[in-house]
């Protein structure tokens, strides 16, 4: 069995993957992806409450004082993470690939500089590097497309992460326990995980799988849609209820409490029915760099 | 709804004036504090040099650039990006930082709870609300970081900045019993059975 790449693969060097990890936390701490923009203004257009319009004007002000300023839209860098998707056709040393994003994290957090947000849980030591046991939080997957590598990078930040909920219902508790659950979680966050937010809602799988299923949900683009037809449905039916709670931007009052709510499902056990909560800011930042044969393109 | 210009630190009554929905704009000094500051100064009976009597602190640990230290920069540090964190966690510290260290006016976004609220009602201050995630342009507030203390707790240092026209904040909650996150919650709380049975699931 060869070890060798074929011709025609797509080789990376961690060199590069060091230095698209660096470039891609800063960026995404900067500038928010389009689909973000657009909900803001989406929502300013349709809230009634006038507090909740100035709220909504300030953080649409922010986004181009960031930008102008070139300077970070929020304070929080946030635990970074990185989705890595790997084509069939790549050639990439995956344990360097690890080395090399958390190399690009802490040149980030010490040459911009960025706070390091990141201790060790017991001792609460801070190392300056924005990195530490597990993190950089790293998923890898693998996707058809032969030629192309995708590293997005999430600065996730902690008010919204703090607001994360789990609870393994049971099958009689039925869709409407998985409802009733996320409403009372929307309720509960209420002003603390900086609404406007996308839910993330994971139903179904296991314990941890649930809740990796809610990150997901979370940190998706807005006007991506589940894609099971009954989490699609759910999801509508969520957006519209967590949005009649009236907690509104910064918990403040208002129409504008979620952009939206995202769903994402996975089989469960016959005599289990999880669903957990994960919270995305309005400051919903992403940043990704997709490498093919030919170059790096940089986006959200 | 009136809006405060307040140059800090303030009196008790300047701090009693304001009430819940009113805006302010804090103009001079602030102190930037945290989680671990507080856990620090008042679980670990730590002490401050700074005198905060009278002033206002807001829940911040900013991102900031190590520059030499000078006659105008005591501090050696300035600003890169200050914003504002979750106040919720800090509720706690709410009555030791008024009772012991004389604090009016506590800066956060989220609000507190009912024990702070009491705080400020028996002791004289207020919450202010800061738009959340918006640090970019709260940076643009902060002209210096004019000194730092226990700083071993970087970035959750105790912080001294400089401000002009830092605002508009405001006011979530007063010192007469107002609070607009109670409003808020309540409204939820009752709208909360009709949300569900729209959805099949009272």
């Amino acid at each position: 069995m060869s070890v060798i790449a074929p011709p025609g693969r797509l080789r990376i060097t961690p060199d590069a993957i060091e230095e698209a990890a660096k470039l891609l936390y800063i960026r995404a701490l900067k500038i928010l992806p389009d689909d973000i923009k657009a909900g803001f203004h989406r929502l300013d257009a349709s809230e009634t409450d006038g507090l909740a319009k100035s709220v909504l004007a300030t953080m649409i002000e922010n986004i181009a004082v960031a930008e102008r300023t070139e300077n970070l839209l929020c304070q929080d860098t946030g635990i970074p993470i990185f989705n890595v998707e790997i084509g069939r056709d790549v050639e990439v040393d995956g344990w360097a690939l690890k080395q090399a994003i958390a190399r690009g994290t802490e040149r980030a957090t010490r040459e911009h500089p960025l706070r390091s947000s990141v201790v060790h849980p017991i001792t609460r030591v801070n190392a300056h590097s924005s990195c530490g046991a597990h993190v950089p939080v790293i998923h890898l997957d693998f996707i058809e497309a032969p030629r192309v590598l995708r590293l997005t990078m999430i600065p996730k930040g902690s008010g919204s992460e703090n607001g994360s909920f789990l609870r393994m219902l049971i099958p009689a508790d039925g869709i409407a326990g998985v409802k009733r659950f996320v409403v009372d979680a929307a309720i509960q966050a209420g002003g603390k995980v900086c609404p406007p937010t996308i839910m993330g809602v994971g139903v179904g799988g296991t314990s941890d799988l649930c809740m990796h299923l809610a990150k997901v949900a979370a940190t998706r683009p807005l006007g991506s849609v589940c894609a099971d037809p009954e989490g699609a449905k759910l999801e509508r039916e969520l957006s519209e209820a967590v949005n009649g709670l009236g907690i509104g931007p910064q918990g403040l009052g208002g129409d504008s409490t979620a952009f939206a709510v995202h769903v994402e499902v996975a089989a469960t056990h016959i005599t289990m029915n999880p669903v957990a909560v994960n919270i995305q800011c309005h400051s919903a930042r992403r940043a990704s760099a997709t490498f093919t044969p030919e170059g790096v393109e940089i986006g959200f | 709804m009136a809006h405060h210009i307040l140059h800090m630190p303030i009196t008790e009554a300047q701090a009693r004036a304001l009430r819940a929905g009113d805006t302010v704009t804090l103009q001079d000094t602030l102190f930037g504090i945290r989680d671990a500051t507080q856990i620090h100064m008042f679980d670990r009976g730590r002490r401050t040099r700074f005198d905060l009597s009278g002033h206002a602190v807001i829940h911040t640990a900013p991102n900031v650039r190590k520059v030499e230290r000078s006659g105008t920069n005591q501090a050696g540090y300035e600003a890169v990006c200050i914003g504002t964190t979750t106040s919720d966690r800090m509720e706690r510290f709410t009555r030791p930082l008024m009772e012991r260290e004389g604090v009016r006016l506590i800066i956060g976004k989220g609000g507190l709870r009912e024990e702070s609220a009491r705080a400020f009602q028996e002791l004289g201050g207020a919450y202010l609300a800061v738009i959340g995630g918006a640090a970019a342009l709260e940076t643009t507030w902060i002209t210096a970081i004019e000194d730092v203390d226990l700083d071993d707790l970087n970035p959750e240092s105790l912080w001294r900045f400089a401000i002009r026209d830092f605002g508009p904040l405001i006011v979530g909650m007063d010192s007469h019993g107002g609070s607009l996150y109670r409003g808020v919650q309540e409204r939820a709380a009752a709208r909360r059975a009709e949300v569900l049975a729209r959805l099949g699931a009272a």
